[in-house]
């Protein structure tokens, strides 16, 4: 069996890798969605890795319902890129800087 | 004592408060009453003070009433401090009351003529009513929260009447110096009032004289290793009001100028009442300064000088009204001197007869400028006797009495006076008697120089004057005579109000005083007017009314020459010392640069520039640098929600 402390690492690397494509990212907000993706994914691994170690179902099945609100997340945010898309005929992150007083 | 009549305590209020009354209705329904209304209003009102003041001298002189002490109303209680409103009525009250509601009235008969032109009639006799009901309550005061009420509204009148003609400059002037130069004095004063209650822990005069004996043996240290005696200290403060009120050297500088107001103010506040409320004051708290040797000496000074060196002024002022200014400057700096000497009966004696010949005095003085209409340079007046005979006549009783010829009222005030300063032995009487008995001549000088200029010699009236002379009517000599005859008999109450120990208790003098050894040569009033003949101060005033006779009516050209002989002199005195150029170059100049300078320092560079507009300029900053953080950028608001929550983890866990 693979140690717990493998797949918590591969976790760890995937939150790291996402969170860091969410700040270093400047030019597309659809790359932004896919790192919020893979941020949920490793959320994920972390919940089937406890749940093979303790050896309850209680993880996966909350695995599904990250999934399907990750799927409702992605279908809004898409919505939303469109959206500003129509409106700034841009979805280049370095111009997005209305979010301010 | 036998224990007669006790004292109303409605009439006691009737007689303060009617003259309220009378100010707030000829002030506030001025227009519904109209002008002869608020002149009966306000005369009636008075008139019936002056007879509850006479029935209560006769209250306590004939039945033997007991003096009244009583506490009408009770303002407020603070940790022990009673402020209250009450009455203390002896013998030296009721003598004030009397002189101040007599020629308060007298004032207000005069008026219906004097003020008969003018505009602000009925202001005028709410100003004037007011001002007797703030005297009585000073006078009748039976603590120093009331008194000291009584002599900020005395104050504040004054300042009104004082700048009763507010289009004129020299007149908002005038009445701006006199409120300014009080203030200082009621600086002192006010502090001197806190050191009594500091020390007695009560405002009530019976209490903290009773406590004076305690407070004598007690120091405070004002410089460091100079302890000095604190009853020293609270009556030099108390004295210091007095300075201002009864306008002594150096807060002098007011009453001169307060001639700026109408006749009948001058006669009735800038000469027989106000003025007097220094030396009423004094003698009232005779009690505490008699304890204290140095205070003593400090008033018998200041008086001193006041009396000879402000007489001196009166020799070269023209104005008619200013030279009887000067005139009673001197004759305050009398009675102060003889406070000073410890002999306050005879500074309240002459307090009474100078309040009466003076007020005759103003009143003719002003008779004569309504007829010359409103002329008041003596060099444009002379041979006036022939066309105002009573105004004359009775002028003439105010000047005798002023300096001091027997058998008139101010030769027994004022003799007794300087014979008493010359028996003193407080610090500074030599001196103290060289300088009334020089200021006997000098009075005398200047009271008929300005006698000779207005009544006698020829006629230099101009075109103007001379063509609209008219002699006043009979409202107008009425009080003039009524004023002469207590001239010249209220001297001869001497005997018992000097010597006959009429003020009783109401006056604590130490035994072994002046006025006892004086007293045990008295022989009754008219071997006292004799006695002047073989004494020095008659030669000298008649010295001095020759002198005046000489040089306005014989040979006017010595004038001239003996002022280019002694020109320096004649031009410190023509500056008048040069008080007010001292004040107005020195000391308003210094507290003008001091005050522009706090302004600057204080307001405009740490109040506005650090406090106000420095902190504000200090969150904008801040502000700027924070907006800084706020990019509008999605990933940095995520990267600072990663920082914190690093932040707050790493907090916790370190935490725990």
């Amino acid at each position: 069996m693979i140690p717990l402390e493998y797949l918590l690492t591969l976790s760890a690397v995937l939150f790291a890798l996402s969170v860091a494509g969410i700040f270093l990212n400047r030019k597309n907000v659809l790359l932004l969605l896919m790192c919020i993706e893979l941020l949920l994914l490793a959320a994920n691994f972390n919940f089937i890795a406890f749940a093979r170690y303790l050896g309850q179902l209680d993880g996966q099945i909350f695995v599904f319902f990250v999934l399907t609100v990750a799927a409702a997340e992605s279908a809004i945010g898409l919505a939303i890129v469109v959206v500003l898309f129509r409106d700034r005929r841009t979805i280049n992150v370095e111009q997005l800087n209305r979010l301010q007083g | 004592m036998l224990a007669g009549a006790r004292m109303s305590q409605t009439l006691l209020l009737a007689i303060a408060l009617l003259p309220l009354l009378a100010a707030v209705l000829a002030g506030l329904a001025g227009k519904a009453i109209g002008r002869a209304g608020a002149a009966a209003v306000t005369i009636g009102a008075v008139a019936l003070s002056f007879l509850g003041s006479c029935v209560v001298m006769k209250q306590l002189l004939l039945d033997h009433a007991a003096s009244f002490n009583g506490t009408m109303y009770t303002w407020l209680v603070s940790d022990g401090v009673h402020l209250q409103i009450g009455f203390l009525v002896d013998h030296l009250t009721a003598l004030m009351m009397v002189v101040v509601t007599f020629v308060s009235l007298c004032v207000h008969v005069y008026t219906l003529g004097y003020m008969r032109e003018d505009p602000g009639y009925q202001r005028f006799f709410a100003y004037i009513s007011l001002f007797t009901f703030s005297m009585l309550m000073l006078v009748m005061s039976n603590n120093f929260m009331q008194l000291f009420f009584g002599w900020e509204a005395v104050g504040v009148v004054s300042y009104l009447l004082i700048g009763f003609w507010y289009t004129r400059p020299s007149a908002i002037f005038a009445s701006l110096k006199a409120f300014l130069v009080n203030r200082i004095g009621d600086f002192g004063f006010v502090l001197g009032i806190a050191g009594v209650l500091y020390f007695t822990g009560s405002l009530d005069y019976h209490t903290v004289f009773a406590a004076a004996p305690m407070v004598a043996g007690k120091t405070v240290t004002l410089l460091a290793g100079h302890p000095s005696s604190a009853l020293t200290l609270i009556c030099i403060c108390l004295f210091i009001g007095a300075m201002g009120k009864s306008a002594q050297v150096p807060l002098h500088v007011w009453l001169p100028d307060s001639m700026e107001g109408p006749t009948p103010i001058s006669a009735l506040i800038h000469a027989a009442t106000m003025v007097t409320a220094g030396i009423f004051m004094v003698a009232r708290m005779s009690p505490l300064f008699e304890y204290s040797q140095a205070a003593l000496s400090f008033v018998l000074i200041i008086g001193a000088t006041t009396a000879f060196f402000m007489g001196l002024l009166g020799i070269v002022a023209n104005d008619i009204k200013r030279v009887i200014a000067y005139s009673t400057l001197s004759q305050l700096g009398y009675m102060t001197a003889g406070l000073g000497a410890s002999a306050y009966s005879a500074a309240i004696f002459h307090l009474m007869t100078h309040a009466f010949f003076k007020a005759l005095l103003f009143l003719a003085a002003g008779a004569v400028i309504i007829a010359m209409h409103h002329e008041q340079d003596m060099r444009k007046m002379g041979g006036l006797r022939r066309r105002m005979p009573v105004t004359y006549w009775t002028a003439m009783v105010g000047s005798l009495a002023l300096i001091g010829t027997p058998f008139f009222s101010g030769f027994f005030s004022k003799d007794a006076l300087i014979d008493l300063v010359h028996a003193s032995h407080h610090y500074g009487s030599v001196y103290a008697y060289w300088c009334v008995l020089l200021g006997v001549f000098v009075t005398a000088l200047y009271t008929f120089r300005m006698m000779f200029l207005t009544f006698h010699g020829p006629e230099r009236l101009d075109h103007h004057a001379r063509e609209h002379f008219h002699d006043v009517g009979w409202d107008m000599k009425g009080p003039l005579v009524a004023l002469a005859i207590p001239s010249v008999l209220a001297g001869y109450t001497i005997g018992p109000v000097l010597f006959g120990g009429y003020f009783g208790d109401s006056i604590r003098v130490f035994p072994g005083n002046v006025v006892g050894e004086l007293g045990r040569e008295w022989a009754g009033s008219l071997d006292f007017a004799l006695h002047a003949f073989v004494s020095l101060p008659l030669y000298i005033a008649a010295l001095g009314v020759l002198s005046a006779w000489v040089f306005v009516l014989r040979k006017p050209e010595w004038g001239d020459a003996v002022r280019e002989r002694l020109g320096l002199i004649n031009r410190i005195l023509v500056n008048k010392f040069y008080f007010d150029w001292f004040n107005e170059h020195v000391l308003a100049r210094a507290s003008r640069a001091l005050g522009s300078a706090l302004w600057r320092a204080g307001d405009q560079a740490a109040i506005d520039g650090v406090a106000v507009n420095g902190s504000a300029g200090a969150i904008g900053w801040l502000a700027g640098v924070t907006r800084q953080l706020q990019s509008g950028f999605l990933y940095s608001y995520a990267f600072w929600m990663i920082i914190g929550l690093a932040v707050l983890l790493g907090w916790f866990l370190i935490r725990v």
